[in-house]
């Protein structure tokens, strides 16, 4: 039986905004995929041990508090010091273009902003996993 | 045939007629519903409204159940205080917004905290990292506070702030600023947000547990009942169990449950509900089903106006009052042509007009991607004050009554909020339904349901799943200067070594000691304070002899 795609749905940061991070956690699970939601104020220490922890192939982040310039890059750091660069990470929220080109250089595969249909989010993932 | 029996025939051929060319001609639509999905007739007519008592349940504006609003000439004797929510970086860069809000014709404050002030961490914890004066203002003790209110007349503005968890340590600062401009507590105004519960729901800034969070906030009732008579002393809030996905019947519905929670609290503390009541007040949304909108405030004034007189006896008619704070639908706004939102905006703020609110703030069009500019809150303002002195819709209260769609939809908000302050009562109260995780639930439903219909196109969102254009990343957005959290951090150490550190160690002792047993917590709080304590200190004491509160995560 194939290994069903395992993501960490997770709220870094100290915004309580998880509206979206719950549609998307669902929407990942109607669409076969095993979720685990975080809850909300996870530091990227937190982050990075319940992806290492639950053996996930994807971490997807959200964040509505404006702290995602320094709060995403350290989940990426954290999870190449731990041998676990090839989790896919993405984010979502209110994030300006303006920073998405620095997020991306520090390996955020991909940022979604608001009104992104949850579909647009399972074809990326099943697209882009790095984990065979 | 009397006149009812006659339009109730003219009705049914009506109907019939219109049947039958529909067989060629459909309606683009097999069923209309409501923003909340609350089912819309073709028609309306008196029939719809004709068994209801006028006066029982429509009544008079000024008087009981206040369905028509809580003043008696509303908008004719003064307009709705037009209070727009702004804070960001440093107390210093905020209190100069203020001063302009002021100066462009604006009637109050609102503060608007960042997250390590809202959930009571000092700047310098290791978990304000990044989020140090981005949300709101960073505040880290009264000499921040001081710079806020600079310039600022204590006893000409009100003030609301939204802050909950920390809220008697904010009030006790602003207590403390008047004091030092010479205006003493009981000439005070304004509002502290002060509802934990939607926080453990919706809004996610909590700290304690609920037992000594619902204290601290029946404390606060206790303490201004005394000492700060014309403060508001909680805002009960819908808003953002709406911004988190729930319908406008969940909104109104889960409130006023919350509302019940506290009333239940502050009696059982010993407190006379004459007393406190008449300071309770609330916070609602404002989506853009126009007339949905107008009803729910309508059937949310009815609604309390009965709880508070037939639940629990109050006898004064303050007590009835549902006065309410509007904000415009901040979930609503696209970040897709955000010029559209100007006129979201308006929509939604005539209905907080037209549905009798106390105070509004309307939202700018770039809030879907940034704080606001100055120039975009300047077109959120300019908004309100077209409404009030070009529109008309201010010249006599409640325009909208007897309408027969209003009236029924009001009847229906009505219907499914109490099915659901039963259905939590049944549970053990607001409380206990939150601690099962059942209003959570409902209102992720409601939120998942949603995006399901956007995403299948049964819900139109113009420039999000239709009309759209191909657009360039927006420009000008506000940006908060990361250098604020490192000054911030600064400003703090500044503090600790220059204050009377003695004086705030005894304090901050005193505070603990006062924990412990079931003295009012504001006299110490408001000690602590004028020593310069800061308040992540104060909350850090309050953190070891309460606990924090660990939410149980679903989806």
């Amino acid at each position: 039986m194939e290994r069903r795609i395992r993501v960490i749905v997770a709220k870094p940061g100290l915004d309580g905004h998880d509206r979206g991070a719950k549609v998307i956690a669902r929407a990942l699970r109607d669409a076969g995929m095993e979720v685990i939601y975080t809850g909300l104020r996870q530091t990227p220490e937190q982050i990075v041990q319940a992806a290492i922890q639950e053996d996930a192939d994807v971490v997807a982040l959200s964040i509505l508090s404006g702290a995602h310039n320094h709060l995403f890059p350290r989940v990426v750091e954290l999870l190449r010091e731990k041998g676990a660069g090839d989790i896919l990470v993405f984010g979502g929220g209110v994030i300006p273009e303006e920073d998405i080109p620095y997020l991306k250089s520090k390996g955020i595969a991909e940022i979604f902003g608001p009104g992104t249909p949850t579909t647009t989010t399972v074809d990326f993932i099943k697209t882009h996993l790095k984990r065979e | 045939m009397n006149e009812s029996d006659r339009l109730g025939k003219a009705v049914q051929d009506w109907d019939a007629k219109v049947e039958k060319s529909n067989a060629k001609f459909p309606e683009r639509k097999a069923r209309f519903v409501t923003g909340s999905n609350v089912t819309v007739n073709r028609l309306y007519t008196p029939l719809d409204i004709e068994s209801q008592d006028h006066l029982e349940k429509v009544g008079l504006p000024g008087e009981f159940p206040y369905t028509r609003g809580v003043q008696s000439t509303m908008f004719r004797g003064r307009f709705w205080t037009m209070r727009q929510y702004a804070g960001f970086a440093s107390a210093e860069e905020s209190n100069a917004r203020y001063k302009f809000l002021l100066a462009q014709g604006q009637t109050g404050l609102s503060v608007a905290f960042d997250l390590p002030t809202q959930i009571g961490y000092d700047s310098d914890h290791p978990l304000a990292a990044g989020e140090v004066g981005k949300v709101g203002v960073a505040i880290d003790s009264l000499a921040d506070m001081e710079i806020l209110f600079d310039g600022i007349p204590l006893d000409k503005v009100s003030t609301s702030m939204t802050i909950n968890a920390p809220a008697s340590v904010l009030l006790a600062m602003y207590i403390a600023v008047a004091e030092k401009q010479g205006v003493s507590a009981d000439k005070l105004n304004g509002t502290i947000q002060n509802d934990i519960l939607k926080e453990y729901v919706a809004r996610g800034t909590y700290i304690y547990p609920p037992t000594p969070s619902m204290r601290l906030i029946t404390d606060i009732f206790a303490f201004c009942a005394k000492e700060v008579q014309n403060w508001n002393t909680i805002s009960i809030s819908g808003y953002h169990i709406r911004e988190a996905g729930s319908t406008a019947i969940q909104e109104v519905a889960f409130t006023l449950a919350d509302g019940i929670a506290y009333v239940d609290a502050a009696i059982k503390a010993g407190l006379d509900v004459d007393e406190f009541a008449p300071r309770l007040s609330f916070f609602f949304n404002a989506h853009n089903d126009l007339f949905e909108e107008v009803a729910k405030f309508r059937a949310a004034r009815r609604v309390w106006a009965h709880i508070m007189k037939d639940r629990f006896g109050a006898k004064n008619p303050k007590s009835w009052m549902l006065r309410f704070h509007t904000q415009t639908g901040g979930s609503t706004l696209t970040a897709q042509q955000p010029e559209n939102n100007v006129v979201r905006v308006t929509i939604q703020a005539l209905a907080a007009v037209l549905g009798g609110t106390q105070s509004l703030h309307t939202n700018s069009k770039d809030e879907a991607l940034a704080l606001p500019t100055e120039a975009s809150v300047r077109i959120a303002l300019r908004t309100q004050q077209i409404l009030a002195n070009e529109s008309g819709v201010a010249e006599t209260p409640d325009p909208l009554a007897g309408s027969y769609y209003v009236e029924s939809l009001t009847n229906s908000i009505e219907e499914g909020v109490l099915a659901y302050i039963r259905r939590i009562d049944d549970l053990g109260g607001a409380v206990k339904a939150i601690e099962q995780g059942y209003i959570q639930q409902e209102i992720q439903d409601s939120a998942y349901a949603w995006q399901m219909d956007v995403e299948k196109n049964e819900r139109i969102v113009v420039g999000l799943n239709k009309f759209q254009v191909k657009e360039d990343p927006p420009k000008g957005l506000l940006r908060v200067d990361p250098a604020v959290g490192e000054k911030q951090v600064e400003k703090i150490g500044a503090l600790r070594a220059k204050r009377d550190g003695a004086a705030t160690k005894a304090a901050l002792e005193a505070l603990k000691a006062a924990a412990m047993g079931t003295d009012n917590l504001m006299p110490p709080i408001l000690a602590a304070v004028k020593t310069y304590a800061t308040l992540g200190e104060i909350c850090d004491v309050l953190r070891g002899v309460f606990g924090e509160y660990r939410p149980s995560v679903m989806f």
